[in-house]
Formats: structure tokens, sequence, C-alpha cells
């Protein structure tokens, strides 16, 4: 019986193009941004290093002895590295990635996770659509190292008689034969969800966030405010206006705008005024949200940077050893702000076109989450004033 | 700001099941919940309304599906409940409506939103049967057994025009919410929007284990003494008591898998360290911030900040600190403790006044105008355990001495109101939260980056 600081597997299910690998890679982001170590494993990456040269989809048909055996060979070599991962890296989720359609495939993943005290969570993609599963080939397959040499619509044969292979032998997460493991059943792309059994904290914050994020097309737009009174005079923090210059910017943002020409855009804000001053010069309504408040200096507020070195030169130096975790006396740091910025995470992925007019800090932690950017990175990633940054989900990424 | 992703098209939400199958705790709780954060809501309980109809209830022969003049009363009642969901939704400023109908609902006005509880473990339904249905107005006189056998009759009736929502044909294009057996299984359809999606976490969240939780403040801390707010101050040696006699009166209590949690102000750390377990700090339990109000008394406050000291006696659950929080914050920060309340079991809260009193305002169903002035003294535990319907409270003195930090609401027709102040600004793209028993109408705020209803006037003025 595991206790509740037990490690997690999270195992895909679903046959190919059904968007497991998606949603792997983008759980793993999430997981890892609110601080859960998390680390996605491949067995399709496992294959393709053991046999050099994919050939057809012939590799997957259910009778092909040698084929079956690389096959299960490489799920074992994947266990064993998220074995490795969880037990000995102090990894605490992994994720599984790989088609695992069989009863008796799960079966054995999930004595592994027993043998090793760990939670198992299955994650199944259910999708009958075939313009989604089509569209699914287009954006991920075709590129696949496996297609290198074949033109696009060789590539699609072969990939949809791929499929074909799995089909005969797929048994779906079943309500009756099924209702003692943990797992959620996604169909149709989210259109509805089955959860079964939900064990822990965990597992119900990865549900909500299944159960939020869609594919969409959409583009995320993240900028700070025009540059501020306290900007020019070199302090941080403090709730200033804008500056002359400042000014200009959200002009020229209302004219960005305008010639983007984006459907049903979100402006979002923060509840200070130089985010607001800024968004009032689009001329379009707008959302304040407290929480994209820039970092709290505590102390600090409103001092220069060599105020704060003369001021507290322990504090100077402490932040610059690690800047992720100092916490501002009486203020906050950037892990706290990743915390409190969740929700806003949250909200944009159940949004579709989004400007988020921010503030330095909040932008890193913003652009750490949809870059994938680790802790160690996200205090420096460069956001200065006067640009936007653009976000395009494509792919993976 | 996030009350303000409500779309501007009110709620409906259907409660669907046969009896005693928790659709009433759920519509109840989940109505507790969404005032807490701040979201009109009202719950339209059909069986109320036919026991204002039919003022004795005989037997459950009423529930015969071939019992024409029942189902008549039945049906009429169900047409007077729509009326009053439509006054509530269009009239009133309710955002959201929990109603016990199927039947003539309007789709073009609200969203609808269905909940359903399917349940055939008989347990289950026994012990639903045992706490909330013995003791309802329908069996004043009866004993356990007849009314467990009129009950189960009276389930039996409804079985046999039941049709439960069915994802893959008919329903597939409802949004809905299917929980079964007591959130073994959820089956979740087309959520539609925000609120949908944060009704849909809260039900995967909340659980019916018998459990009791325990709330109290940090033991009296060397700033309470000297009648400071705010800060991080430690205890002072009566705080240090308290927390002794806590570790007690806990070893006392035997609690099984007891999970203790506090700030990250030292204050409560030093409480929660002489109980001699493992406890965890939670950032958003630190206690409401003063901003420039921080580390004064109330008399250096109403000496330095005199309008501010009247504003935020006006109005003190939207009243926010320059440079700090409001009570408003402070809900909307202390979300995540309420939602890992309801997953947990058996926890104690060791935190501070305001934060205590958001925590019992949602536990006890207390509007925004009761919430800053509900009584949350030093060295006091209380001890909430839920029961039927809602939550019994314990008070329990830990008979440590201890400063009083309490302030009653001070009379309306102040002096203190300076003249010509502008009232206390309404947070924009929020509301306040109600509890389910408020009456009161409240304006309605817009967010402003959605369209409004055309028929409920212009938006509020901002600056």
């Amino acid at each position: 019986v595991c206790m509740t600081n037990c490690p997690t597997l999270i195992v895909m299910v679903g046959l190919p193009a059904r968007g497991k690998t998606y949603i792997s890679k983008k759980l793993t982001r999430y997981l890892n941004w609110i601080g859960v170590p998390t680390k996605e494993f491949n067995v399709g990456q496992y294959r393709r290093d053991l046999v050099k040269k994919y050939k057809s989809f012939e590799f997957f048909l259910p009778d092909n002895e040698e084929g079956l055996k690389i096959r299960k060979q490489c799920a074992l070599a994947a266990l064993n590295d998220v074995r490795q991962y969880l037990s000995e890296e102090n990894g605490h989720v992994a994720v599984f990635d790989a088609t695992n359609t069989t009863r008796e495939r799960r079966e054995t993943i999930y004595k592994f996770c027993e043998e090793n005290g760990y939670k198992t969570f299955f994650v199944e993609s259910v999708c009958v659509d075939p313009e989604v599963i089509a569209a699914n080939i287009v954006q991920v397959k075709l590129g696949s190292p496996d297609y290198v040499d074949c033109s696009n619509d060789e590539a699609t044969e072969d990939f949809m008689k791929r499929i074909e292979c799995y089909k005969n032998s797929y048994e779906t997460l079943d309500e009756t034969l099924d209702k003692d493991l943990s797992y959620i059943k996604i169909m149709d792309v989210g259109r509805s969800y089955l959860v079964n059994r939900v064990m822990d904290h965990i597992q119900s914050r990865i549900v909500y966030y299944l159960m939020n994020i869609h594919v969409t097309p959409r583009s995320i737009y993240l900028c700070r405010h025009g540059e501020s009174e306290l900007n020019l005079k070199g302090r941080i923090g403090g709730d200033p206006g804008l500056s002359v210059r400042g000014k200009e910017f959200a002009k020229s943002l209302a004219q960005f705008i305008n010639e983007q020409n984006i459907k049903d855009l979100k402006v979002w804000t923060s509840q200070m005024k130089r985010t607001i001053q800024t968004a009032e010069a689009l001329g379009v309504p707008y959302e304040q949200w407290k929480v994209l408040n820039e970092i709290d200096a505590g102390v600090c507020e409103e001092m220069t940077y060599e105020e704060i070195q003369e001021n507290y030169p322990l504090e100077f130096a402490l932040r610059d050893q690690d800047k992720y975790r100092y916490r501002y006396p009486k203020g906050e740091s950037y892990e706290d702000l990743v915390q409190r910025l969740e929700p806003v995470i949250m909200e944009l992925e159940r949004q579709e076109n989004v400007l988020v007019i921010c503030h330095q800090a909040v932008m890193r932690c913003l652009l750490a989450y949809f870059l994938d950017k680790p802790a160690e990175q996200l205090p420096y990633l460069k956001c200065p004033l006067h640009t936007v940054l653009k976000l395009t989900p494509v792919a993976y990424g | 700001a996030w009350a303000s992703y409500m779309t501007n098209s009110p709620t409906l939400i259907v409660m669907i099941g046969l009896p005693a199958r928790g659709k009433t705790y759920v519509s109840k709780k989940l109505t507790r919940y969404l005032n807490w954060i701040g979201v009109p809501t009202k719950v339209f309980n059909l069986g109320v309304y036919r026991r204002e109809a039919v003022k004795s209830y005989k037997s459950y022969d009423f529930f015969r599906h071939d019992n024409k003049e029942a189902m008549e009363i039945r049906k009429r009642c169900a047409l007077v409940a729509l009326e009053d969901v439509k006054a509530y939704l269009l009239e009133e400023c309710g955002q959201i409506a929990v109603s016990f109908s199927r039947l003539n609902i309007w789709f073009y006005i609200w969203v609808v939103f269905f909940v359903e509880s399917v349940c055939d473990d008989p347990e289950v339904i026994a012990a639903n049967i045992l706490e909330v249905k013995v003791s309802s107005p329908d069996y004043p006189e009866r004993n356990r057994e007849n009314v467990m056998d009129d009950f189960l009759k009276r389930i039996e009736c409804y079985k046999v025009t039941y049709q439960p929502l069915d994802p893959d044909a008919y329903d597939k294009d409802l949004s809905f919410i299917k929980v079964i057996n007591v959130g073994q299984r959820f089956l979740v359809n087309r959520v539609q929007d925000y609120i949908q999606s944060k009704i849909v976490y809260y039900l995967m969240n909340i659980h019916v284990q018998p459990r009791t939780i325990y709330l109290c403040r940090h033991g009296e801390s060397e700033y309470n003494l000297v009648g400071k707010i705010g800060g991080d101050s430690g205890l002072s040696p009566r705080g240090k008591q308290f927390a002794q006699a806590l570790k007690k009166f806990i070893e006392e209590q035997e609690i099984v898998d007891l999970k203790v949690w506090t700030s990250q102000l030292k204050r409560t750390i030093q409480t929660a360290e002489s109980l001699g377990v493992t406890y965890e700090q939670w950032k958003t339990l630190n206690e409401i911030d003063a901003g420039v109000c921080e580390e004064m008394t109330y008399a250096e406050i109403e000496a330095k900040y005199p309008d501010e000291f009247a504003l935020r006696d006006q109005e003190k659950y939207l009243y926010r600190y320059p440079g700090g929080e409001s009570y408003q914050d402070l809900v909307q920060r202390l979300e995540p403790v309420i939602m890992e309340l309801e997953r947990q079991g058996n926890v104690l809260v060791i935190s501070h006044q305001a934060v205590m009193r958001c925590l019992l305002a949602y536990f006890l169903d207390k509007s925004a105008d009761e919430l800053p002035y509900l009584r949350c003294p030093l060295h006091t535990m209380l001890k909430l355990t839920p029961v039927a319907y809602g939550c019994k409270v314990e008070t329990i003195t830990l008979n440590v001495e201890a400063v009083n930090t309490h302030r009653d609401k001070p009379s309306l027709n102040s002096h203190n109101l300076p003249a010509g102040q502008t009232p206390v600004r309404m947070r924009r793209n929020s509301f306040t939260p109600r509890a389910s028993a408020d009456t009161v109408k409240r304006p309605r705020h817009y967010s402003v980056g959605s369209k409004p209803l055309d028929l409920l006037g212009p938006f509020p003025s901002l600056e």
C-alpha cells in the first residue's frame, strides 16, 4: 500500500495518432513548472534507438515475431529507466508514453508499479473522428524520423496501415473489467471524459489540467507594460504610471493589435497602474487580475539595485546565488510567483486568443511554462520592455 | 478577478437522480461553495414546493407514476419553481440556480448544466435514508423501519420512469457530469465554460467519508500583547502555554491520521512545533496583509489614517488596506486551501484571525457581511464535523488566557464617516459572496471583457 508520498507512473493508452505524445509532453511540462519533477519516456524513441532504420508498417504486424520481441524489449528498457528516475533520481512522476493497448501489457506495467511502490494512473485517449486523426498525422507523423525518406503520401499510407495493426488487439479501458484502476479516458479530444478512482491530490490536479486543455489553434501574446516612471529611475516595484515613451508604446501596441486582426482577443492586465494604462490605450475591454501583479520586493520595493546592494548587501548576494528561490524579506520569490500564477496558466489553457500585459518577473514565469524552461533559467529569461512575444502552439511545443 | 469569467448568461444546474442519491447534499454543498467564491447561487428544492402544496405527506403512494392527481400537483410545483428560478436569475442578479426538475427547461436564456448522481450500492442508499430522510418533515412521527420501508417504495416509484443521462446517444450534446457511486467514477460531457469547469473540479474533490476539521489561531503573540496587527512576531509566554495545551488536547482526541497545516509566519509555526508531529506550511494561510498599516495598533491607524480607518468600518469585507489586501482578496487566496480541505480527512489548521474567519464562513455558510465579524478568539478551538446537510460546530476553549483581538461592527450612524468621502470602491469584476440563504438583492458587477445582458443597466463607473 502506497503512502501519500510515493511516486506516480502515468501510463498513456491509445491507438497511434490519438495525441498520446502531445498529452505526455504537455502534462510533463505543466507538472515540472508547478514544481513536480516529471519525465516522459517515449517507447517509440527506444525503438528508434534499437532498430536503426524504420522500414515499414510490417514491423508492427501482430504476427511479426521479431517485431514483437523488439517492442517488448523496448518497453522493458523504458520501464527500467522509469525505475531509475523514480527510485534513484528523485523523480516524482514518470509518464510512460506508448500505445499500451492490451490489457496484458497494462497488467505487466501495473505489476511493475506495485513491486516498486509506485501509484499507477492511466490516461487513455479515444478518438474515432477521421479528420482529427488525419490532422494529427500531418502535424507530427510526416516529420517523424521514421518517414524521413518517404513522400507525404507514402508516409500517410504506411501510417494508416500501422494503426490497423493495433486495432484488432485493442482493449479499451472498461468500466467493469478495469473498475479498480485509476484512470481518465479522454474522448474525442476532450468532448467528454470518464474518470475512475482518483486516488490523491496529484491525480486530481492531473485530471483538472487534462480537462482544461484544448487543441483549437490560437495565439498567446505576452508583453510587459510600457516603460514606467520608476523604470526610468531604475527603481523596482511600486505602482507608478507610464513614462512618455511608455505611453507611446501603448499606442504602438494598439496599432499592432489592430493590424494582427485577431479573432475574439481577450486582454488581461494586472491591477497595477502601468499595465492598466497600457491596456487603456488599446480601446478594448480588458480584465484585471491581481495575481498578475509584479513580484513583491518587500523591503526592497521602490529601491534601485544600487540602493539594495548598499542597504542589504547580504540579501543582494543571496538573491544572485539562487534567484528562483530567493524571497525578498516581507516579499516574494519566483517560486511563490509560480504558485500564484497557476490559475492564470489554467485559464490561459482554457482560453483561445489572449494578450497578457504584465511585468518582468511575471512574464518570465509564464514564458518558462510555455517554453519548458527549468527553474534555473526562469529568472534570467529575456523579457525586455516594449517587446511582444507571440506564442503559437505547434506540434509538440 | 477570476469571478469575472462567468459567462454573463446565468447558469441553471439541474440535479438528476433517484431519491436518496445525494442530490440535496450535493446541491447545498455546491451552492455554499459557489456563494463563498463570490458567485450568487441559490437552490430551488422541489420537495419544499411540494410540501407547501400538499400540507401533509401520507405515504409513498403520492409518488406512484399512475397517481394522476399527485402528478398534477407535482407538475404545478415544478412550474412554480421554474418561475422562481426565472425571477432569481433574471431579476434578482442571481448567477446560478440549482434545481431538481427536468421539466420545461428553457434553453434559450440560460446555460444548462446537469449533475446526475447514480448509485447502485444498497448500503450507501440505506445510510443516506437513515441520515437525512428519517428526520425529514415528511416523516414526523414514524420510526426508522417504517421510514425506510416507505422511502424504499418511494424510490421504486421513481425507478419506473427514471431515464439516466445517456452520453452516447440521446444526451450527447448536453453538458453534464455523472457522479457514480459517490465519486468513485465520473463521466463528464461537453464542459462549456469556466464555471462548469470549476463545478466539475469541485464535485470531483469532495467526499463523504466521516472526518473532523479543527480550526484555531496561533497562540497569543508578542504583537497581540501590545495590540499591533500583522507582522511576524513570536509567541508570548501565554501563547507558548496554549501550544502546550493544544498538544494535550490533540493527544486526548486520539485523531486518526491527523494532518496539521500552518501558515509561513512564526507564530503558527511555533504553535505547531509544540505538537511534536509533522506539519505542512502553506504561504496562502498567512494573515491578511495590512499593507501600510502593518505592525500598527488600531489607535495608531486611526490617528495616522483616519479616512482609511473609517472606510474599513464601513465596508470591512471589501476594504483593501493600501498596499495590502481585503477579506475579498483573502477568500480568493484561500480557495486552494478549501479545495484541499475537501479532499483530505482529519485536518488541524493553525492560522490567523482573518484567515480563520474566511474558512469558517465557508463551512458555516456565512455571507460577506458577517464574515469579517465572526468570532475567532485566541486560544479557542473550533471543531467542525460534517453532519447531514451541514456542519456541526463545537467551540472548545483551551483555558489559557489571552487578549481579545475582536472588533465588533460599529453602529452605522457613525460620526466617523468623513464628509464627502467616496464610498469604498467595489472591486471591478467581482461578486460579493452570499450565504445560501441570503435574500438581499445586490448589484451585479460585470466583467468588462464580456458583453452584458441588455436588461441590466450600464457598467458601474471606474475610477
